[in-house]
C-alpha cells in the first residue's frame, strides 16, 4: 500500500492512472510534471489508507473540470485547486482535514496531490470512479444519496471564482458546473463532495491510486522486459486485449464544454474495424458494429507496442493501438450507480452486460512487487 | 539524373543516381566545415561516373546535422521564448520539460504576456502590445537575436504570435523569429518546444545551408537543391534555412528507405550501422514504422510525425576499451581514417577488430597483427549481443523477420542476428542513407477551413484528402503511391457555420523518368 508519494512514483502512477483513466480526466503528463514541481519543493505527499480515518474527519474532493483536448493547450495557472478548496472552507466557515480524489483517471489524479501539498494535507487513497467519467453525478461517494456534489467551489486560470452553494440534485450541479465551465474557457479547479470519513469509507472506491501505481510499475517492468505490455496490463486489471490496429480515423467536436467524438480502429490484417464513442472518455465499442463493451466498464486505448496509455486528446490518425476492456469496481454496478454510469445514462439504448471479474477498488494484495521497488 | 547526399556525424555519402540506377556512389569523411566534405563527395560521384554536371536535375540533401547539434548541445544559439496566455500556463513554463543543460546551454530565457485565446475563440486576456514591447527590449538589451513565441491555441488563431512577432521585429530588426503556429499542432509544449528548438537552430541552419549551397556552386551545379524532411519528403533549401527542426530524424527516415529500395523489402527490420551510433528500425509495407505519440528529441518531448527508431552506441568508430571490456560508446567518428590503428592511429576502434579477425581487408592489417585472439572474440561477442538485444526490442512479435543491414560500419555484422529469417546486405549498401535521400519522396498538403454546414464530414475530408493527393502528384509523385499520412482537425468554434481547420498530408514516390 502507498504511504507516501515522492518524485520516483510519479510516473509509474501516471501510466498506471492514464490507463485507468479509458482516455480522459486531462492529460497525465502535464500533471505529473505539476507534480513533480511541487513535491521538488516541497517534499513527498502523505497518503493515507481511507480504512484508517477517523469517523469525523472532514473531507474534501478537487478535480479539473472541462474538455481533456483545452487542457493540453491551456496550461494551468497552478493553484486552482487549491484556491476553489480556499473558497469552500471559506464559504463552509471551517477547514477540510484531508483530500480525497475525485476520479484517479488522468491528471485529475495528481491534482489531490497537488491540491494537498500546497495546502499541508494529507491525500486519501480512495476516489469515486475507479476511472474517469465526464460528469460529477458519476461519482460513487454519491450513489447512496447522503453526500451531494454542492456545495462546491470553482475557480478559472484568473481571478474569476464561484461557489455554488446548493442544487437540486447532483444533475443540476453537474448543469451549472458546465456552464461555468464554459466560461471559464472549458477549464477550471473544482472542490466539493463534503463529506465525513465514515461517509468515505461507505461510498468510495479504494486503494485506487496505490492501483494506478502498481499497474505502473508493471507496465514500467513489462517495458523493460521487452513482453506483450497490453496483455500483461489487462491481465492486471483482470481484463482483456479486445483489439489491436491502426488509428483510421479520429471526429471529434469541443461541445457544451466537453470532448465528444468517434475513433475508428483498423486492424493490421484483414478488415476488422473497432468504432469507440467518447465524451472525454471512452464510453462504448463496437467491434463490426456490434457492442463489445459499454460504460461503466473501462474501455482503455494504449500504444500497441509499449503499453502507453492514449488518451482522447492525444488520439491521431496513424497511430498503433491496442484496446482493452477491463471490469468496473462493483460501486459502480448497482442499480442506484447505473441510473447515472450505465449506458443509458449516456443515451445508448443497450443494456449494460457487465464483464466478468473485479480488480479496481478491492484491497491489494501484499505484492513481492513492493519488494521488487 | 539526380544527386542524393547525406551528411552524418561521421561520413558523408553521395550517390548519382539514373532513375532508379545507382551509376556511382562515395564515402568520405564529414568535415568539421561541412562544405569540404559535400564537395570532396560531389567530385566523387561526378569524375567517377564522368557525366556533365549539366546532366544533374536536382540534389537532395539528408543530415543529422540538426539532430545532433540539439543532442551534443553544440552550435546552438541563445534564444528567448516568449509565451501569451497569462494568467493561464504560469505553472509550466516554457522549457519546463528540458534537460537542465540543454536549456542552460540556449540561456533558458522565457516571458510570459497576457493573450491567447480560449477553444473557442475568445481571448483569454487582451494582447498588451507595450507589454511585449518591454519584453522585447528585454531580450535586445540581453542582446539575443533568436526568438521563438507560442500561443495558447494558436493554431486556432494566429493573430497574436503575428502581432507579437510585428513588435519583436521593429524593437530587433535583425531578430530571427519562429511562431509556434507555423510548426507544430495543438498541444502547447510540445509545439513550443519545436518552436524553440527551430529559433535555436536557425543560424547553424543559414551557416550549414549557404555551406551547401557554395559546395554545390564549386562544382558549377545550378539545379536545384533539396533537403529532406522527418516525413521523408522534400523542402526546398531557403524553407529548410527558416525550419531546420523540419529536417529531425530525416536521417533515419532515409536509411529506411534507402534499404527498402535496395533491397526490394516491404517487411524487415533496418539495422543501420553508422560510425558512432547504430539505429535500427522497422519496415512496414515499404515505409518505416511511425513513432507513436511524442518523441524525444536529445530530451525534448516534440509532436512531430517521426519513424520509430532505437539507437544504441555501436559505430564502425567506436572505441574498445578493456578491462573491463566495453565497446563503445565514445566514438573518434569521422577521425576514424587517421585515428583507427589499421589507418596508422593508436585508438583500438571495432573497425580494427573486424579486420583483426581477417574477416575484412581495409587499409593496413598488419597494424592490428598484436591483437590477441580472445579480445577479437570479445568484441565481436560483445557486438552480437548488443545487436540482438536491439533488433528484439523493435520486433513485435516471435516471428523470425528478414534483417537489412546498411550503412558505412555494416562490417560489423558479422553474424546472424537472433530472429532474423534472413541476412540482406543489398548492393551499394554502405550509401543506403544517400540513395534514401535521392529517391525521397515528394507531399502535398491540405491546410484550410472548411464550413461543415455546407457538407458533412466525410465528404470535407474526402475532399481535402483528394486535394492533398493532386497536390502531391502535381509535385511529381506517382499516383499510385500516393498515401495519406496526416490528418488532423481543428473545430473552429468561434467561426459560424461548424467550421473546422482540416490538415491533410499526402506522399508518394517521385515519378520515374
Amino acid at each position: 500500500m502507498l504511504h507516501e508519494v515522492g518524485l520516483d512514483d510519479i510516473r509509474p502512477i501516471a501510466i498506471g492512472a492514464g490507463i485507468l483513466g479509458t482516455g480522459g480526466g486531462g492529460n497525465p503528463y502535464l500533471g505529473s510534471l505539476q507534480l513533480r514541481n511541487e513535491i521538488a519543493r516541497r517534499g513527498p505527499q502523505k497518503i493515507i489508507n481511507p480504512m484508517h480515518l477517523d469517523d469525523d474527519t472532514r473531507i474534501v474532493i478537487v478535480g479539473g473540470i472541462g474538455a481533456p483536448t483545452v487542457s493540453i493547450e491551456k496550461l494551468s495557472e497552478g493553484t486552482e485547486m487549491l484556491r476553489a478548496m480556499r473558497r469552500l472552507e471559506a464559504h463552509l466557515g471551517y477547514p477540510f482535514d484531508a483530500v480525497a480524489i475525485a476520479e484517479i483517471g488522468g491528471s485529475n489524479s495528481m491534482h489531490p496531490m497537488i491540491a494537498g501539498l500546497q495546502a499541508g494535507l494529507p491525500t486519501i487513497d480512495s476516489d469515486g470512479m475507479g476511472r474517469a467519467f465526464p460528469e460529477i453525478q458519476m461519482s460513487s461517494f454519491l450513489f447512496d444519496g447522503a453526500v451531494f456534489a454542492a456545495p462546491l467551489a470553482m475557480v478559472d486560470a484568473g481571478d474569476n471564482a464561484i461557489v455554488i452553494p446548493q442544487a437540486a440534485t447532483n444533475i443540476w450541479a453537474e448543469r451549472m458546473a458546465r456552464n461555468i465551465a464554459v466560461s471559464m474557457g472549458a477549464r477550471a479547479g473544482l472542490a466539493g463532495f463534503v463529506m465525513t470519513g465514515a461517509q468515505l469509507k461507505a461510498t468510495g472506491i479504494h486503494y485506487t491510486l496505490t492501483l494506478a501505481h502498481r499497474l505502473g510499475l508493471r507496465v514500467i517492468r513489462a517495458q523493460r522486459d521487452r513482453d506483450d505490455v497490453p496483455q500483461v496490463a489487462a491481465e492486471m486489471l483482470s481484463g482483456r486485449v479486445v483489439f489491436r490496429g491502426k488509428i483510421s480515423d479520429v471526429e471529434r467536436r469541443t461541445t457544451k464544454g466537453f470532448a465528444r467524438g468517434t475513433v475508428t480502429v483498423q486492424s493490421f490484417v484483414g478488415d476488422d474495424e473497432l468504432r469507440i464513442d467518447f465524451q472525454n472518455e471512452f464510453l462504448i465499442a463496437y467491434h463490426n458494429g456490434s457492442v463489445v463493451a459499454t460504460v461503466p466498464d473501462l474501455i482503455c486505448i494504449v500504444t500497441d507496442e509499449t503499453g502507453e496509455p492514449v488518451s482522447t486528446e492525444m488520439l491521431r490518425y496513424g497511430v498503433r493501438v491496442a484496446v482493452l476492456t477491463v471490469p468496473a469496481p462493483q460501486k459502480l454496478k448497482t442499480e442506484a450507480a447505473l441510473r447515472f454510469v450505465g449506458p443509458r445514462a449516456f443515451g445508448y439504448d443497450v443494456a449494460f452486460r457487465p464483464l466478468p471479474g473485479e480488480s479496481i477498488g478491492i484491497e491489494p494484495p501484499t505484492l513481492e512487487l513492493q519488494t521488487n521497488q | 539524373m539526380r544527386i542524393g547526399i547525406d551528411v552524418g556525424g561521421t561520413n558523408t555519402d553521395a550517390v548519382l543516381m539514373d532513375g532508379t540506377t545507382v551509376v556511382s556512389s562515395t564515402k568520405t569523411p564529414t568535415t568539421p566545415n561541412v562544405t569540404d566534405g559535400i564537395t570532396t563527395a560531389l567530385r566523387g560521384v561526378i569524375d567517377e561516373s564522368g557525366i556533365d554536371v549539366s546532366a544533374i536535375d536536382g540534389v537532395m540533401i539528408g543530415t543529422t546535422h540538426f539532430t545532433n547539434a540539439v543532442v551534443e548541445r553544440k552550435h546552438l544559439t541563445e534564444t528567448a521564448c516568449i509565451r501569451l496566455g497569462l494568467p493561464a500556463t504560469v505553472c509550466l513554463p516554457p522549457m519546463v520539460d528540458w534537460p537542465d543543460e540543454l536549456r542552460d546551454v540556449i540561456g533558458g530565457h522565457y516571458y510570459l504576456a497576457h493573450g491567447g485565446h480560449e477553444f473557442d475563440g475568445r481571448e483569454i486576456s487582451a494582447f498588451d502590445e507595450n507589454e511585449i514591447r518591454g519584453i522585447a527590449q528585454q531580450i535586445a538589451d540581453k542582446g539575443i537575436k533568436a526568438v521563438a513565441i507560442s500561443s495558447v491555441f494558436s493554431p486556432v488563431n494566429t493573430v497574436f504570435e503575428e502581432q507579437a512577432a510585428a513588435i519583436v521585429q521593429d524593437v530587433i530588426p535583425d531578430a530571427s523569429l519562429t511562431l509556434s503556429s507555423s510548426i507544430g499542432r495543438i498541444g502547447l509544449l510540445e509545439r513550443e518546444n519545436a518552436a524553440i528548438m527551430n529559433a535555436c537552430l536557425r543560424e547553424l541552419a543559414i551557416r550549414t545551408i549557404e555551406g551547401f549551397k557554395s559546395a554545390l556552386e564549386t562544382m558549377n551545379i545550378d539545379a536545384p537543391f533539396y533537403m529532406s524532411q522527418n516525413d521523408g519528403t522534400l523542402m526546398n533549401a531557403d524553407f529548410a534555412k527558416e525550419y531546420p527542426v523540419l529536417t529531425f530524424a530525416s536521417g533515419p527516415t532515409n536509411s529506411m528507405r534507402g534499404a527498402a529500395f535496395l533491397s526490394g523489402l516491404k517487411d524487415a527490420i533496418v539495422v543501420d550501422v553508422g560510425g558512432t551510433t547504430t539505429d535500427i528500425g522497422v519496415l512496414q509495407h515499404g515505409f518505416p514504422r511511425v513513432a507513436a505519440l511524442a518523441v524525444d528529441i536529445g530530451g525534448v518531448r516534440t509532436n512531430f510525425r517521426m519513424p520509430d527508431t532505437y539507437s544504441i552506441g555501436l559505430g564502425g568508430g567506436s572505441i574498445i576499451s578493456t578491462d573491463p571490456l566495453q565497446v563503445g560508446p565514445q566514438s573518434v567518428g569521422y577521425e576514424l581514417t587517421t585515428k583507427g590503428r589499421i589507418f596508422g592511429g593508436d585508438v583500438l576502434t571495432t573497425t580494427d577488430i573486424i579486420v583483426a579477425s581477417g574477416k575484412e581487408d581495409i587499409a593496413d592489417q598488419s597494424k592490428v597483427a598484436d591483437v590477441a585472439a580472445d579480445l577479437i572474440a570479445g568484441v565481436e561477442d560483445a557486438i552480437e549481443e548488443m545487436v540482438n538485444i536491439a533488433v528484439d526490442r523493435m520486433k513485435t512479435s516471435a516471428t523470425p523477420v528478414p534483417v537489412i543491414v546498411v550503412g558505412g560500419g555494416s562490417i560489423l555484422i558479422q553474424r546472424d542476428v537472433a530472429g532474423s529469417s534472413e541476412m540482406v546486405k543489398p548492393d551499394h549498401y554502405p550509401v543506403a542513407n544517400a540513395i534514401g535521400a535521392a529517391i525521397a519522396q515528394v507531399g502535398g498538403e491540405c491546410d484550410r477551413i472548411f464550413s461543415l454546414a455546407e457538407m458533412n464530414r466525410d465528404e470535407a475530408l474526402e475532399q481535402a484528402k483528394a486535394e492533398a493527393s493532386e497536390k502531391a502528384v502535381a509535385a511529381g509523385a506517382d499516383a499510385s503511391s500516393v498515401e495519406i499520412v496526416e490528418v488532423e482537425e481543428v473545430p473552429l468554434a468561434y467561426l459560424p457555420g461548424n467550421a473546422t481547420r482540416i490538415m491533410v498530408k499526402a506522399v508518394g514516390n517521385l515519378k520515374e523518368g
